[in-house]
């Protein structure tokens, strides 16, 4: 190992899922010489919605419209929450500099200040959220003032279905209707994110809106599934809505959606940019702490092996779809560092017996427990590993899939933990 | 087969000879034993095909081999009607054969006494040499201590009680789905109605019947309570476990007195580990429990060391009916043979109970059953199911696997989209069964759908396919309102029974994926369609066993 390519930095950032992402951006904000390890596979389940906080209790099934108020509850009721851990200020600086960061890079969002937004699933159920991007902005205001709408759906997207939408929100939404149409030059099957990359160039949107405009009639919004672009994905919606005369939203698609890749994206190319070293695709093999001089890391196979140090590392390597957490027929184990798990100590405690029991399933609040500085906790409820904080969904005592709290929890834990970060190696 | 469909309301009853009540593999036995001798018959099923046990075994075409020393009469019963219905069904049975092994630390009497009880039962065992053993089953244990080939064999459940149904159907009974029976009014020693509800549409109506068949499985003793008759019961929940892919080509048992989870069975392209005794005070809401799951991963490893570490998709329950003493110790040591019970003894002289037993052993069953009802009817045709054979009906081939990724191949068609991913289930295959459906007066829904073909039985469990489905559906017309939410529900909550005890490492992120998409981005738990707590179901449902 002693003549691998060696990198040094002080901070490395372990995770390429949201939490990673804002992790590696706010440290790069604060000028912290951080380098970033991940699989970056992760966001392409991610909606491109940023929940905050949607439902409080779960089991009541509560949703609130003003998600600070709820966060207020939350925390009151479970004060081992990470949100407990974060004052508004913090929340919100965190937040409008994610959000500012994406809107630089050609990825706005829409949001009503301090207020959580609804909008419409593919099942036809509604969503509540804290942030749409842009190309959904116009769906909030449709779905509010229940105007007449036109769902596009299309031959060969599956699980996609506008009569779906329009049948199962009948009553709440009348005033939809929906035509299937051909996507343009394509046949049999299609992915959505081969539809957003086609839909960049310009004669494929003037083909696509020659195809829909016939069937708009009386209808004051076009909807479409969540396929408008990739990398300019506001340049394709702008030109389709001009083209058609009429406000434009998109719905998102079952995963993988192109929401959460387009962050991929924009984040992938704008952190080397701000001088972080990013090395995704990269598994991080070992780890040696070496006391009070950092973290040694082995990093990648074969030719892209290399040594990393780091004076402090964030773990933001998420749960069991991330990787950060692995489960045998026993137990629930960190993968990394091997940091103790809450948990209990039985599997017949894993879930419930039903799938959609409001209570949700225990597992989902395994996790990393930490201190108020995100420095997870051994047994003995001490700091285990100095240098080393922890963020995002890897967190114990929180639900983030029944809370709709994920982007949220990412972000601003993220945020939480680059800042103790910052105050360990200056202090 | 248009009279597959429910009976006018609350009209004059019907009348018919026989009524039976149960459409499991007994139930759909009978029925087409007694239609075969010309006998006019009412079948009538709660929920749906094989929602009871008939749906929820290991699907083992015995050999008799496993009996021969805890119940020798059910050994030689097994071995005649294994040979049987290989004869007579032979596009439901997988002919694999089977070996019995016995591994260091086992029982060594038994062992030494294995040979002379199969040969006391007249059941054919062949000492293999444990070289050969391995290289047969290269999966075996090498602390293998002795090896016996036996003539067991696979058998789809599903497909056998369906075919034997279609063709009674066919020849003029009548199958009623989604139709309970509530109550039996007896007047002078006879039941003289027989009350029904249409569980869907709650509808009431009642048939006359000469005889009544009791083929209620697990529940004989709550139908048998409604005519005033107490049939004393013992419920023996066994849990099953199926793996991703199949380790053994044949059969594999230990050769021991028959206890947990000593047999492998392969079920087309996976394999089925079991099972387990476990006693429970109802037939109803029974799940595979987490350390049961654990138990027969465990003594399954033994025999084949692989099962301690290969990926299971999915885990099931069913409950034997155990007719006799509630306070003998051990369940397997109460009798699995059947109970068929003429109830004159009991002063109701037109009704009859037939359980317990086994799948291996159905159709003889039936033929016993319809023997007695031929005796009370005062006829005596021959039985010809026991040299007719069964006729294969079109209905029940999607649940092979791989039958359906085969027409997909074969075809070739780019615009058949595939809708589920794992079980290459595409739209056209789906199209086709909505249409059987159609023709049947069946109502698509997700999980009858399930039942009938393999999707959602692949390695994601219907967490994607689920949503294309409905989806499809809903494109087609089938699902309307909020019935996509309704389904879904039903459909994930179902699949769900079989997942949970098996949620470690891949599954557990399945899992994992499937509640960030259904619950993170659909929000479906806030979107109970019954507007109250989502509940667990009844019974050991149909889609609790991998149709293979
Ligand atoms: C775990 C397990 C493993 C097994 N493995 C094997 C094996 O490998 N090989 C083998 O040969 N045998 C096996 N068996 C046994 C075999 O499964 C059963 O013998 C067989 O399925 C019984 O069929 P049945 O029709 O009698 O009962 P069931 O299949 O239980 O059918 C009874 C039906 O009656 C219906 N019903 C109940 N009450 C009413 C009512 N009031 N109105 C209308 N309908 C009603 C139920 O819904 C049900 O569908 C196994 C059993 C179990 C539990």
């Amino acid at each position: 190992m002693d003549n691998l390519p060696e990198i040094s930095c002080d901070l490395l950032v372990i995770g390429s899922g949201i939490t990673g992402m804002a992790a590696a951006l706010f440290a790069a904000n604060l000028g912290i010489d951080t380098v970033q390890v991940g699989r970056a596979g992760e966001l392409g389940f991610a909606s491109g919605f940023l929940d905050l906080l949607g439902v409080h209790p779960v089991e009541d099934g509560r949703i609130w419209d003003r998600p600070f108020d709820g966060i207020g509850a939350l925390v009151a009721e479970h004060p081992r929450h990470p949100y407990a851990f974060l004052d508004k200020k913090d929340i919100q600086s965190a937040l409008s500099g994610f959000v500012s960061f994406l809107a630089a890079h050609g990825l706005p969002y829409y949001t009503e200040p301090g207020k959580n937004l609804a909008m419409i699933t593919p099942t036809g159920t509604l969503k509540t959220t804290y942030a749409v991007p842009a190309t959904v902005q116009n769906g909030v205001r449709a779905l509010a003032e229940k105007a007449s709408c036109l769902v596009v759906d299309f031959h060969g997207l599956k699980g996609f279905s506008g009569r779906q939408i329009v049948e199962t929100l009948d009553k709440t939404w009348p005033n939809l209707t929906t035509r299937r149409i051909s996507f343009p030059d394509t046949s049999g099957e299609l992915l959505p994110e081969h539809m957003a990359l086609s839909l960049e160039s310009p004669e494929c949107r003037a083909q696509l809106a020659g195809e829909i405009a016939p069937h708009i009639h009386s209808a004051e919004y076009v909807a479409l599934p969540a396929i408008l672009g990739m990398y300019r994905p506001m340049a394709v919606f702008e030109d389709l809505q001009k083209q058609l005369n009429r406000p434009v939203f998109e719905i998102p698609t079952m995963p993988p959606a192109i929401g959460g890749l387009r962050i991929k994206a924009a984040f992938e190319k704008a952190l080397p940019r701000l001088f972080v070293r990013t090395h995704y695709q990269q598994k991080i093999t070992a780890v040696d702490k070496q006391g009070r001089n950092g973290f040694r890391f082995d990093v990648g196979r074969d030719h892209l092996r290399r040594v990393i140090t780091a004076k402090g590392a964030i773990l933001a390597s998420g749960r069991f779809i991330g990787g950060g957490l692995t489960t045998d027929r026993k137990s629930v184990r960190e993968t990394l560092f091997n940091l103790p798990v809450f948990q209990p100590v039985t599997r017949s405690e894993w879930h419930q017996k039903s799938f959609l029991d409001p209570r949700g399933h225990p597992i989902n609040r395994f996790g990393i427990t930490t201190d108020d500085q995100w420095r997870p906790l051994n047994n003995n409820r001490h700091p285990a590993i100095p240098g080393l904080f922890a963020a995002g969904s890897i967190l114990a005592h929180q639900d983030w899939v029944r809370q709709k709290c994920g982007a949220g929890l990412g972000i601003t834990t993220a945020f939480a933990a680059v800042n103790a970060f910052q105050r360990f190696i200056s202090g | 087969m248009s009279i597959l469909n429910t009976p006018g309301s609350c009209q004059p009853p019907i009348h018919t000879q026989v009524l039976i009540i149960g459409a499991g593999v007994t139930g759909a036995g009978l029925v087409r034993d007694l239609t075969l001798r010309g006998i006019g018959c009412i079948l009538v099923e709660q929920k749906d095909l094989t929602a009871g046990a008939s749906g929820a075994n290991h699907g083992l075409l015995h050999s008799g081999a496993r009996y021969i020393k805890s119940d020798p009469a059910s050994a030689v019963e097994c071995r005649k009607e294994n040979h049987i219905l290989k004869k007579l069904a032979p596009h439901c049975i997988d002919t694999c054969g089977g070996l019995f092994v016995a591994v260091a630390g086992d029982d060594e009497k038994y062992i030494a006494d294995f040979p002379q009880l199969c040969a006391q039962s007249g059941i054919s065992a062949r000492a293999v040499d444990l070289a050969d053993a391995r290289e047969m089953e290269p999966a075996l244990s090498d602390r293998l201590i002795a090896a016996y080939a036996v003539d067991d064999a696979a058998i789809d459940p599903f497909r056998l009680t369906l075919d034997n149904i279609a063709q009674a159907v066919d020849k003029g009974a009548r199958f009623f789905r989604f139709t309970r029976v509530t109550g039996l009014t007896v007047k002078q020693s006879e039941i003289t109605a027989v009350h029904l509800v249409d569980t869907r549409t709650g509808r009431e109506y009642t048939v006359r019947a000469e005889i009544v068949v009791n083929a209620a499985g697990a529940w004989a003793d709550q139908v048998a309570a409604q005519a005033g008759i107490s049939i004393p019961m013992i419920y023996s929940k066994g849990s099953l476990l199926v793996t991703q892919s199949r380790i053994t080509r044949r059969v594999v048992n230990r050769l021991r007195l028959a206890t947990d989870a000593d047999i492998l069975v392969p079920g087309g392209t996976v394999s089925i580990l079991g099972t387990t005794s476990v006693r429970t005070e109802t037939p109803d809401n029974i799940y595979p429990e987490i350390e049961e799951i654990d138990h027969i991963i465990e003594e399954g490893a033994m025999m084949i060391p692989v099962l301690e570490t290969t990926r299971y998709i999915r885990a099931y329950c069913g409950v034997r009916p155990l007719v006799g003493d509630a306070n003998s110790g051990d369940d397997r040591k109460v009798s699995r043979g059947y109970a068929l019970i003429d109830h004159t003894r009991d002063h109701v002289d037109n009704f009859i109970t037939i359980t317990g037993g086994k799948l291996t052993t159905y159709r003889f069953m039936a033929e016993k059953a319809a023997n007695l009802v031929c005796q009370r009817l005062g006829i005596d045709p021959a039985c010809q199911t026991c040299t007719e054979p069964l006729p294969a009906s079109t209905d029940g081939q999607w649940t092979e696997p791989g039958l359906a990724p085969h027409q997909w191949m074969k075809q070739n068609d780019p615009t058949d989209l595939l809708l589920c991913e794992c079980e290459m289930v595409s739209r056209h295959t789906v199209d086709q069964i909505i249409r059987n459906m159609g023709r049947l007066n069946i109502t698509p829904t997700l999980e009858a759908i399930g039942l009938r073909s393999r999707v959602g039985k692949g390695p994601c469990q219907g967490a994607f396919c689920s949503q294309r489905l409905t989806a499809h559906l809903y494109d087609r017309g089938v699902f309307k309102k909020n019935e996509g939410i309704v389904n879904l529900h039903q459909f994930l909550s179902e699949r769900w029974r079989g997942q949970h005890p098996l949620l470690w490492d891949v599954p557990l992120i399945q899992a994992q994926l499937q509640e960030a998409m259904h619950c993170g981005l659909f929000g479906l738990e806030l979107n109970d369609p019954k507007g109250q707590p989502d509940k667990p179901g009844a019974g050991g449902g149909p889609s609790g066993r991998v149709n293979a």
